[in-house]
């Protein structure tokens, strides 16, 4: 981050600290020196047996929280010293002031706009028209907002899935415990982080389970309900995608793991993703060369209100809907567990 | 005051926005400012959809919870490496180690 | 409707100041959670159903069982049964 430096402890900044802290300096070499020795006791346990992990698993678990206790009241305590108060009240004076007049500036540029809905606003000139009168035709599609980002502008919608894929691989890269390594380092995490998951909710809850047992079918059928009637009226791909995730989640809550990975580990996760992602990009990544315009697809566009209607739309809205899924089920196991 | 008062839901979604950014600059908590950047997330989808445009967009608020997970992920692995949530503590921890 | 939408505006107010002002980290995400639902009626009001859709099942739902995920791995939430209070 910094430059190194030979005389670093003199220089303006770290003597600034040192007043602020007012002989914080020692409370944190203590905590160093602690830390370090909490993470050799979480060593020591490696080696003992295996049937008793869990047992001294949970009271460890509680040593823990309480040793994270006692370090955080003592780090509240430099907190509390007068210097770091001062600045604090001084930087939570400005903070407001500078928000107040950020609000004050915007707020009188929203007193100039347009009045809201008038219909001599700019933003109803001919260009929205042409779009609203001739989306039907020549998209398929009777929701305009379909036709409207999936077929005039399925470039923009390549990004976004896009983003949602990218983000789930670096929650992945941030808190997946790795396959390779030290083995012994890692059944020990694993087992820490499914003990501490197990430490605040009881396997087996019969109000969840039975309640899930009703639900989750009406939500899976409400979801694959929204994706594939896109085209036909509110929903598509993203609302489609989001609330079928949101029925896995609700799956994974109320029967655990082990009933979930019958049905959705890793592999279904990436295969589901990759091939969801990369029918969308083959379908419409020729528009990198057509300067983000869309040509027609060779498929017929059918009557309007038919299932079957709208050339690609349907398709695309499925492949969208399937990445959404996977991302959000994704998200929540990987906080959960670490692991898919 | 101009057209303030015909335009309240512009108006009351840049008051959220500026909630939202004082959230993000006055607690010293990491999960709080995760709170103000979500709540700065939706202002902005209030105030595009008030002004209402015909390239109608569902995707924005599936994005934005893409960001969040991404910030929460990160605040995960800085907990387990300070053991600790206040940012300024963290600072200085890594300033100490650092140097 | 106009009245409908300003109480729900004003209401978005209200939760958005009280989440900044809660010293309680679990209190804090309910009331985020809650102003998450009262923004997935005023998308309906603005004529956008798809965004109804998309902030009641992310808004109110992923998005805030993810951060609950987050409290619980940072040892935030106590099993305390006399007053279940949480950490600053």
């Amino acid at each position: 981050m910094a430059k190194q430096r030979n005389d670093y402890e003199n220089s303006w900044f770290p003597r600034l600290q040192r007043w602020i802290a007012q002989g914080g300096t020692r409370l944190s070499d203590q905590m160093t020196e602690e830390l370090s020795e909490a993470s050799d006791a979480h060593r020591v346990l490696s080696a003992e047996d295996v049937a008793r992990r869990e047992v001294e698993q949970a009271v460890h678990q509680l040593e823990i929280q309480e040793h994270e206790a006692a370090l955080y009241e003592r780090a509240h305590q430099w907190g509390r010293t007068k210097g770091a108060k001062l600045i604090r009240a001084f930087y939570a004076v400005l903070a407001v002031l500078m928000c107040v007049s950020v609000i004050a500036v915007l707020l009188t540029t929203v007193s100039n706009l347009p009045s809201f809905g008038g219909e001599n606003n700019p933003i109803n000139n001919e260009v929205s028209q042409r779009y609203i009168e001739k989306g039907l035709q020549e998209t398929g599609a009777v929701n305009i907002v379909a036709g409207m980002i999936l077929d005039y502008r399925a470039f923009d919608t390549l990004g976004e899935s896009h983003v949602l894929f990218i983000a789930a691989c670096a929650v992945m890269i941030l808190l997946r415990l790795s396959d390779s390594g030290d083995p012994r380092q890692l059944s020990r995490e694993r087992m820490e982080a499914e003990a501490n998951d197990r430490l605040y909710e009881p396997k087996n809850d019969i109000i969840l389970q039975r309640v899930a047992g009703i639900l989750v079918p009406i939500i899976m059928l409400f979801g694959v309900y929204v994706l594939f009637n896109g085209h036909l009226g509110p929903g598509g791909g993203f609302s489609g995608g989001a609330v079928i995730g949101a029925g896995l989640i609700l799956y994974l809550n109320a029967y655990g793991f082990a009933a979930t990975e019958r049905f959705f580990t890793i592999k279904t996760f990436r295969a589901v993703s990759f091939i969801a992602l990369a029918f969308y990009a083959l379908a419409k990544s020729y528009s990198f060369f057509c300067g983000a315009n869309h040509l027609n697809s060779g498929i017929g566009l059918g009557t309007p209100g038919d299932i079957f209607s709208s050339g690609l739309i349907l398709y695309l809205n499925i492949a969208v809907g399937m990445v959404v899924a996977c991302t959000m089920y994704a998200f929540y196991t990987l906080f959960r567990k670490g692991d898919m | 005051m101009g057209n303030l008062f015909n335009n309240y839901e512009e108006a009351c979604a840049i008051i959220l926005f500026g909630i939202g950014f004082t959230t993000l600059l006055l607690h010293r908590n990491m999960i709080k400012k995760i709170i103000g950047f979500s709540m700065m997330d939706s202002a902005i989808y209030l105030f595009l959809a008030a002004k209402g445009y015909i390239a109608g967009r569902k995707a924005p608020i599936v994005v934005s919870v893409s960001v969040t997970a991404l910030m929460l992920a990160l605040t995960v692995r800085l907990y387990r490496r300070y053991h600790t949530l206040d940012i300024d503590e963290i600072t200085m921890q890594a300033r100490r180690e650092e140097a | 409707m106009e009245l409908l939408n300003i109480m729900l505006l004003v209401f978005i107010l209200v939760c958005a100041v009280s989440v900044s002002l809660t010293k309680d980290l679990l209190t804090s995400l309910i009331i985020f959670m809650s102003q998450s639902l009262a923004m997935a009626v005023i998308w309906i009001l603005l004529e956008s159903p798809d965004l109804a859709i998309t902030e009641a099942a992310v808004g109110a739902g992923v998005t805030s069982l993810l951060m609950f995920v987050t409290l619980k791995k940072i040892h935030a939430i106590k099993e305390d049964p006399k007053d279940g209070e949480t950490k600053e």
